[in-house]
């Protein structure tokens, strides 16, 4: 056993330097050479002040805006830090709502979401991914059927024609990769910057 | 289900398939010492190594003096890790300001990321420095994965090789594992997932402004390299708490598609391995075929579970399947395979939260990690974990025809089906065993996120999961208690390591036997009998096993959603 100990130190050091120190740090150097707008985090910037990233969904409650999903990130409470409250879209801590499919308080949550929704904008099916939480609870997108079905709102609380709206949500519908990969979907962020930026037009 | 979901599940299978040759090639040559195209570049670093560490290459070990070079590698590893955890708070990397991980957080991590399991009782991003998730983690991640490979070329050597005291050399094993296999493919992977959007800084995590004017924290960190080495060698932890469905940590259905493929890739092209060292490509598809029969079969459940949804859903008047806890970019048919895939593997990455998933469709990862994750399975853990059953069905056909039974030429006798049926059964006694004192315990029902038969099925998956060293949760059970932490990590020790010790064992009395030239009596192990032989044998051997506990959780959960019974 003790002539195997030498060996087992100096490969563990010698992999260790390889795999945790040389081929992270060469990576990191490549691909901030590379790619250095996504290797940070594809953030985007308005007057030098970074107002979000393309690929993290933000907490939309405005009805001049697009909405997201449903998140159920949690953060500190202010008055005492060692408990948690709801802090929807909280990107140092993605997680899902862990709920059942038999859970009672799914099933409630869901059902006065669907109710919400279906005052807001009755006669259209309401779409699942508007009443479903995300996984990470930070999805940047929601179907298109979720777009469109909350055009009535924000066309109203912006006083703009509801075909304008319209318009800008399909410009926004990202499709299949290759016509089968993946999911049709819109970048709610993306479709909330571009209505800000027609309106000051 | 639709067609578009279907095309994306067969090109996915199409595309494994399409790897197994030329990798299982490569890697043939890698463990037979020969000259590949990367040797020249390699060679110095390796014999630079060897010299260092006083290791004769050419100095092959016993069965027994292989397995203690493992163990001692496995124990540096774990006091190394743990040490880092404890220890982050004083040490450089740290811009996030992270405290050090408590005592038995930091023992469960270790154990789990040493046994290639990767269960995480924790939040990368809110527990773990960069330093700790690249020096701790990332290297644990190579190097459980590259023991994982070198045991399973060890098993196949035992079915090779005819009279021969030696198995191979692990130093030169888990060396050329790391250096030629794991870090060449991971160095493209990692740029592949930044192309893709996934960060690599060592910066600190960004402040935002949002469109409505909150603040907004963005967690980053050096995670495309992390990332590829967490999925080629099926270790699943997550930079992120949420795991692959973290936009950051799996940003596209592009870089999803590609991280499942790097689930499935070693493990799969191992198979060819086996073919070629045996003397028989033929043998290696035979099992493989066994794999992709039921692969295919727990995608089509799981598929069909969460695209019917959940009928309380469908009263609402919804439809479109089961999105809780799913990501829109995946949707459905991405989330479903990638739930079969990770826990096909011993993967357990995860791009949607399996404890939302519907009871069928949550049920079949279990089934998936019960059977012992032979389907693929984890890098190496998989193809000997497979190998031991194969080894029980060889049995099995032998009593029925009164023959001793054989297999690629070796004579299957007592000593091989004891060790196998000790392997076997060592799982199931941790996941039942521990299932059963929690679910009596008061404490430990309290961790439980959901009420009914839910609450079992998150406990039973836990244990389950930790067991079969994969990794993946039901996450709504509260795992961060003394209780969990420490059983936990008794389940990944016992889960890895005694089925190691039996399958290198078997290794050792194979490799010392003679070979049996085959004859008219041989039973042919290339053929669809063979198949359906250890088809029947892992369903029956698991499934007696299992049923009971899944008739608790999964099916009863099920039975209550058609009754819309609610908890």
């Amino acid at each position: 056993m003790l002539r195997e100990l030498r060996p087992a130190i100096v490969v563990f050091i010698g992999l260790t330097l390889i795999t945790g120190l040389a081929y992270p740090l060469a990576m990191t150097g490549v691909a901030q050479a590379l790619f250095p707008w996504r290797a940070n985090g594809s953030l985007i910037e308005e007057d030098g002040k970074v107002i979000g990233s393309t690929l993290i969904g933000q907490y939309f409650t405005s009805d001049r805006y697009f909405h997201g999903r449903p998140s159920a990130t949690l953060g500190p409470a202010p008055a005492d830090p060692s408990k948690t409250v709801a802090e929807p879209y909280n990107a140092v801590n993605s997680m899902g709502s862990n709920l059942g499919p038999t859970n009672k308080a799914l099933i409630e949550r869901v059902k006065g979401d669907v109710d919400a929704l279906k005052a807001e904008n009755p006669g259209t099916a309401v779409p699942i991914d508007l009443v479903t939480t995300t996984g990470s609870g930070l999805d940047p997108h929601i179907s298109p059927e979720a777009a469109i079905f909350q055009v009535p709102r924000v066309a109203k609380a912006r006083g703009m024609p509801e075909n304008r709206v319209r318009e800008l949500v399909s410009q926004h519908i990202e499709g299949r990769l290759l016509d089968f990969l993946g999911e049709p979907r819109v970048n709610v962020l993306a479709l909330n910057l571009a209505l800000d930026r027609g309106a000051t037009k | 289900m639709t067609v578009v979901g279907w095309i994306q599940i067969l090109v996915y299978c199409a595309l494994v398939a399409a790897l197994v040759k030329p990798l299982g090639a490569y890697m043939t040559r890698v463990f037979n010492g020969e000259v590949s195209f990367l040797s020249h570049i390699l060679r110095p670093l390796e014999a630079g190594l060897y010299r260092l560490g006083g290791i004769d290459a050419n100095r092959e070990q016993h069965w027994l003096t292989y397995t203690v070079a493992m163990l001692l590698f496995n124990a540096i590893g774990f006091v190394s890790l743990y040490a880092l955890m404890r220890l982050q708070a004083v040490l450089p990397l740290n811009p996030a300001g992270q405290g050090a991980v408590a005592p038995d957080l930091a023992f469960n991590t270790a154990v789990s990321f040493v046994t290639n399991t990767n269960w995480q009782n924790y939040g990368g991003e809110s527990t773990m420095s960069y330093l700790t998730q690249m020096v701790g983690l990332t290297v644990q991640n190579f190097v459980s994965a590259a023991t994982g490979i070198a045991l399973a070329v060890v098993l196949i050597r035992g079915f090779a090789r005819a009279s021969a005291a030696t198995v191979g050399n692990f130093w030169v094993d888990i060396t050329r594992a790391t250096l030629y296999i794991l870090l060449p493919i991971c160095i493209p992977f990692a740029l592949f997932l930044v192309w893709q959007g996934v960060p690599q800084t060592l910066g600190p995590y960004v402040e935002a402004t949002t469109l409505e004017g909150a603040k907004q924290s963005l967690a980053v960190g050096p995670a495309a390299s992390q990332i590829a080495i967490k999925m080629l060698g099926t270790n699943g932890g997550g930079f992120f708490n949420a795991n692959a469905a973290h936009p950051f940590e799996n940003p596209t259905a592009l870089s999803n598609l590609v991280q499942m493929l790097s689930i499935f890739a070693i493990g799969a092209a191992l198979t060819n391995v086996f073919g070629r060292m045996v003397g028989n490509e033929r043998q290696g598809w035979a099992i493989l075929a066994v794999m992709g029969v039921l692969f295919l079969a727990g995608v089509a459940a799981a598929y069909w579970a969460e695209a019917s949804g959940n009928d309380a859903f469908t009263a609402l008047g919804l439809s479109g399947g089961n999105m809780e806890g799913k990501e829109v970019r995946f949707g459905i048919v991405a989330s479903a395979l990638f739930a079969v895939v990770t826990t096909a593997a011993s993967c357990g990455a995860v791009n949607a939260m399996h404890d939302s998933f519907t009871a069928l469709g949550g049920m079949i990862p279990l089934i998936n990690m019960q059977l012992g994750e032979i389907i693929v399975g984890g890098v190496g853990a998989g193809l000997y974990g497979m190998l031991l059953f194969i080894i029980i069905a060889m049995f099995v056909a032998g009593l029925m025809v009164g023959r001793t039974p054989e297999y690629v030429g070796k004579k299957i006798e007592a000593k091989e089906v004891k060790m196998a049926m000790l392997a076997i059964l060592v799982l199931p006694l941790m996941y039942l065993g521990w299932t059963a004192a929690a679910v009596v315990m008061p404490s430990a029902v309290a961790s439980m996120a959901n009420a009914g038969p839910h609450g079992f099925s998150e406990v039973l998956y836990a244990y389950t999961s930790q067991t079969a060293n994969n990794g993946s949760a039901f996450g709504g059970l509260t795992g961060n208690t003394l209780w969990y932490n420490t059983t936990g990590a008794i389940a990944m020790l016992v889960g890895r390591f005694l089925m190691i010790m039996p399958a290198m064992a078997i290794a050792g009395s194979l490799a010392a036997k003679k070979t049996v030239p085959a004859s008219s009596g041989t039973f042919p192990t290339t053929g669809g009998l063979f198949v359906g032989l250890v088809i029947g044998v892992i369903l029956i051997v698991g499934g007696l096993t299992f049923f009971p506990a899944l008739a608790l959780g999964p099916i009863a959960e099920h039975l209550a959603m058609l009754r819309a019974q609610n908890f």
